[in-house]
């Protein structure tokens, strides 16, 4: 069987434009969380969200790329042309070889509501531009991504809620184990304009401690209230470990293991017993055992519910070896389509670097995650394998065992 | 409105949404092959023709506009 490594990453989020900001923001604990003053006067409960700025694309892209991309994919675009640097790929490379492209995305409202909104003004599609149909689709990432940078693999968008972003890149880990592709961009990306969450805040999800906006994403904490919406987008080049090696590439991690599961129960309740037969099977296919997990970046959104299923799982498979757990998503709100992708990036980079990440606000644990070495402070250390979680509406379940390649 | 005035305007637009070079935008420069506009462009073109003209274009209407000067022509016979 082919091992599968990491040998370039990129991301643009409310943490920073790069990999080298986002390191800085990490470290740091930095929230990127803020106000967006137009989701009140649209009527949400809370006008909270993760502030990411949009690239300036003009000058990096011709009109016909810039005009099908939506938000997501703008952000999409950016992380990608930043891990193909960074992994050493450049465009005459991808003319020549087979890459293929795997991005988890599970919505483009915007595109859609705009396109809906001129068809009542003009009662004529046709004023919906030539960008709406290709800004509108699910597969919107992939569709744009494989056009700018000519790639000619596997070619399309996972859709599994807020797991997307890591099952795309357990399922280019797939790809490559058996031989069908040497190289496949993974990653995952999430738009964030108010008119892309009206509906998620809708069934009251988010949080609303509006009087400090960086204190209000607080997974694991007893006085959580929800979650915080983000996005952006996050890349990571997987490839054939002898691939790698062959062309000289700098080898990141190893993506060791791949675990997954469907609750078959609740559309919005999360499951331990899910999430820990995903964590189990993603061990198992890394071949490592729980006390070999240095880092668990947890899933952990900031809900009263799913933190608590989720620390359920974890006190049962972990509790014995005071594993070290955080959420980043204590600083960057709920990536949501894109967080399976960002995490690992996050993850990488603090192993890269021999640092833990803070799950900044944890102030006083619950009942459920008493038992848990939730770490609140930035922690100097050595990782060597680390887990990470992701979890979706309709009990979708997703686990990567990443280690690093000695 | 004078004919002037339609060609500022079409090659304003051509310009600067539809981003093609200036020095391309002579009267017998072909639309398709010359300038390179072609059929999402036109969908674009379609919406700003409909902004800052005030009329639609119809494809059947288009069928002897191959030029940009005859596409000038053809806007100044609908605005006119």
């Amino acid at each position: 069987m082919r091992r599968v490594v990491i040998t370039g990453m990129g991301i643009y989020s409310c943490l920073g434009k790069n990999l080298d900001e986002v390191r800085q923001s990490l470290y740091a604990g930095k929230s990127g969380i803020g106000i967006e003053p137009i989701r009140t006067e649209y009527g949400y409960r809370s006008p909270l969200t993760g502030i990411v700025e949009r690239p300036m694309l003009k000058g990096m892209l011709d009109r016909r790329s810039r005009v099908c991309l939506a938000e997501e994919g703008e952000y999409a675009y950016m992380a990608t042309a930043e891990a193909l640097r960074n992994a050493g790929i450049d465009m005459d490379y991808l003319e020549k070889n087979e890459v293929g492209v795997l991005f988890g995305n599970d919505s483009s409202a915007k595109a859609v509501i705009e396109a809906h909104t001129t068809a009542m003004q003009y009662k004529d599609t046709q004023m919906m531009g030539s960008g709406a149909i290709f800004q509108s689709m699910n597969s919107t990432v992939t569709m744009n991504l494989s056009t700018i940078f000519k790639l000619r693999g596997i070619n399309m968008t996972i859709s599994a809620a807020c797991a997307s972003g890591s099952h795309a890149i357990g399922l280019g880990l797939m790809f490559i184990r058996n031989g069908l592709q040497d190289m496949v961009i993974c990653g995952g990306a999430q738009e964030t304009h108010y008119l892309s969450m009206g509906s998620f805040d809708g069934i009251g999800a988010f949080s609303v401690r509006v009087d400090d906006p960086t204190k209000a994403s607080r997974p694991f904490d007893r006085d959580r209230d929800g979650l915080v919406p983000g996005g952006g987008a996050a890349a990571v080049i997987l490839e054939d470990y002898d691939h790698a090696v062959k062309r000289g590439a700098h080898i990141i991690a190893e993506v060791a293991g791949y675990g997954f599961s469907s609750n078959g129960a609740n559309i919005s309740q999360p499951s331990d017993m899910g999430s820990g037969i995903a964590m189990e099977r993603a061990l198992k296919d890394a071949g490592v055992q729980a006390s070999d997990i240095d880092y668990i970046n947890a899933h952990a959104t900031s809900t009263l519910q799913g933190d608590a299923f989720e620390a359920m799982a974890l006190d049962h498979l972990f509790t014995p070896y005071h594993t070290p757990i955080s959420s980043t998503k204590s600083m960057t709100g709920h990536e949501c389509w894109m967080a399976g992708a960002s995490e690992i990036v996050y993850s990488n980079l603090m192993m890269l670097n021999s640092f833990i990440a803070p799950n900044i606000n944890f102030e006083n644990p619950d009942e459920y995650s008493k038992n848990l070495n939730i770490v609140n402070q930035t922690m100097e250390k050595n990782i060597d394998t680390y887990l990470s979680n992701s979890f979706g509406f309709g009990g979708t379940n997703s686990a990567l065992v990443i280690k690093k390649i000695k | 409105m004078q004919r002037e005035e339609i060609i500022e305007k079409v090659n304003h637009f051509l310009v600067e949404e539809i981003e093609i070079e200036e020095n391309l935008l002579k009267e017998d420069a072909l639309l398709k092959e010359g300038l390179g506009i072609d059929s999402l462009d036109f969908v674009d073109i379609v919406v700003i023709v409909e902004k800052n003209f005030g009329f639609k274009i119809k494809p059947e209407e288009m069928t002897n506009v191959k030029t940009l000067g005859q596409f000038y022509d053809y806007i100044a016979g609908k605005v006119n």
